[in-house]
């Protein structure tokens, strides 16, 4: 495990939390809500912070079509030729305060939604993924004790890009 | 804020805190003293001695009093999968909203730069 105890800085942390059939995120911003929305909404912006350098993958295309019924498409490239996709639909689009959709490259894929908070010029964000039954958040998060670790790894990862 | 219907998720309700967190890390490294903890943590004794309570009731760190001292470890499920799982989700999570501070601190100066207009 990396030592982080140099990492104590004055960073608005990050916590996750999960609930029988939801893993919730949350994190503050010294910004208002609408403009962490626009850097949510607009793709040129978005691609330059949802896909962490630490995993190692490329992105290689994003479409968003943000609005009700409008889609999206995340194309990764995996090495050696190999590709894969994440897309859904914008089920909810109400700037600069809620934006909700699904996932749609699993049958049991969430829906997940993101609130933006703003008080006092601050936006408290909450990020929710929501799955149908317990059992769909298993499978799709499921226990990876056995697994290799780079596998362990990646699975993670997928499944938060999801 | 929803109840919580197994072992599972009391132990994810432990980790839902930011200090019972980095006391997990902490000890992952090495046992210590709740004192030693809550100088760590900058927190009273009473402080740290109610994290270690909820950390322990979820099986997550056990304690050992001698004497004066409580010593605190990793308990049997500190370590298991769904303490690496919640962790690893986490980073993943840390690490983009880091990202995303930068592009809103951007935008943020300017759009005041511009002024208000967009």
């Amino acid at each position: 495990m990396v030592d982080r105890s140099e990492r104590a800085a004055p960073r608005n942390p990050t916590t996750v939390q999960r609930t029988d059939r939801a893993v919730i995120v949350r994190r503050s911003f010294d910004a208002p809500a609408r403009i962490v929305f626009e850097a949510w909404t607009r793709p040129e912006l978005f691609k330059r912070w949802w896909v962490p350098k630490s995993i190692g993958l490329k992105l290689l295309s994003l479409e968003q079509d943000v609005r009700v019924g409008g889609g999206y498409r995340l194309v990764f490239d995996l090495g050696e030729g190999k590709t894969m996709a994440f897309f859904g639909t914008y089920v909810e689009v109400t700037p600069p305060s809620r934006l909700s959709w699904t996932n749609e490259e699993s049958e049991d894929g969430a829906v997940s939604t993101v609130t933006f908070e703003e008080k006092d010029g601050r936006t408290h964000l909450t990020f929710t993924e929501a799955y149908a039954t317990a059992e769909a958040l298993d499978r799709n998060f499921g226990a990876s004790d056995s697994m290799p670790e780079q596998f362990a790894q990646l699975d993670a990862v997928l499944a938060t890009l999801a | 804020m929803v109840q919580y219907s197994s072992r599972l998720d009391a132990s994810f309700a432990a980790l839902s805190d930011a200090t019972r967190r980095g006391v997990l890390e902490q000890l992952w490294r090495g046992e210590a003293s709740i004192t030693t903890l809550a100088e760590r943590f900058h927190m009273t004794l009473t402080g740290m001695s109610k994290h270690v309570g909820v950390l322990e009731q979820a099986g997550l760190v056990t304690t050992e009093k001698v004497g004066r001292v409580r010593t605190c470890r990793l308990g049997a499920r500190g370590l298991d999968e769904e303490w690496a799982w919640i962790e690893r989700y986490r980073r993943v999570w840390d690490e983009r909203f880091d990202e995303l501070a930068k592009v809103v601190a951007e935008l943020e100066l300017k759009e005041k730069s511009h002024g208000r207009q967009k």
